[in-house]
């Protein structure tokens, strides 16, 4: 069988990656993906240790995450797409109205 | 050995695909690498013995998610963003968090002993009807809460998007 320490490294690996992409992207729908693709690293390490520890807590927390991904996608396509027609910005260091 | 060389392809798909969702410039491209790196965590859910899990991430994610992505992008017609400049961070502030974060899998990978933890010894696929039966006996709770908050979120994108016309 495949070691677990794989499977963590893979997530990890992915989820670095997300990160890199909120960090160092401008675009707003890229940076959504790339949380899109944090969630779904956190996906893989709960079903490792779901599967490897015999314990079915573990899918039922990733299909919970599936869902609240698919909203959160619903929600923010929805501001993005509002924000768009609006003031027109297509980047994230556009929306500076707060002084953030 | 087949089913490590099966985790090795899907792992290296699913990083390069990975990869390329973060440096390519065309939103579109992106969205269809995406799309390739969520079928490979699928393969991934398949070989951890999680058929149902699989299942759901190709029907949510490829079919649900991928689809509402690809039609902000169409909608909101992204062609001058494509000639964004990539990694054009002026602070060190980002590489530090890549950093700080990176060395906190190592440590926590190659520095405890996760494999110990390992207590499986059956290779059989968990059955869908045991994992109705905890869903809607043990976790009703948390199943109707996150059905509400389906709902808000429906009505909530609608409300968005709608008041922005009038």
């Amino acid at each position: 069988m495949v070691p677990l320490s794989w499977y963590i490294g893979v997530g990890s690996v992915l989820f670095l990656i997300g990160v890199a992409g909120v960090l160092f992207r401008r675009n707003i729908i890229v940076v959504l993906m790339s949380i899109e693709l944090m969630l779904n690293s956190v996906n893989i390490n709960l079903v490792a240790f779901s599967q490897y520890m015999e314990d079915l807590r573990g899918q039922i927390f990733a299909i919970f995450t599936i869902t609240v991904a698919a909203c959160e996608v619903a929600v923010a396509l929805g501001i993005l797409i509002a924000l768009v027609k609006s003031r027109s910005v297509h980047n994230t260091d556009e929306i500076d109205t707060m002084k953030g | 050995m087949f089913e490590q060389l099966l985790f090795i392809l899907f792992s290296v798909a699913a990083i390069g695909s990975a990869l390329a969702v973060v440096t390519m410039r065309n939103p579109v491209y992106c969205a269809v690498s995406l799309v390739v790196c969520l079928f490979q965590v699928a393969g991934l859910f398949m070989l951890l013995r999680s058929p149902f899990l699989a299942v759901v991430q190709v029907f949510i994610y490829v079919g649900a998610v991928m689809v509402l992505f690809l039609f902000a992008i169409m909608l909101l017609d992204m062609k001058q963003i494509r000639f964004e400049r990539l990694f054009s961070a002026r602070s060190w502030v980002p590489y530090a968090v890549l950093a700080g974060i990176a060395i906190e899998f190592l440590a926590v990978i190659y520095g405890g002993g996760i494999d110990a933890l390992m207590r499986v010894s059956s290779t059989e696929a968990v059955e869908v009807k045991t994992f109705g039966k905890v869903l809607f006996t043990e976790y009703l709770l948390p199943f109707e809460v996150v059905s509400i908050l389906l709902l808000v979120a429906m009505v909530g994108a609608i409300v968005m998007v709608k008041r922005s016309k009038g």
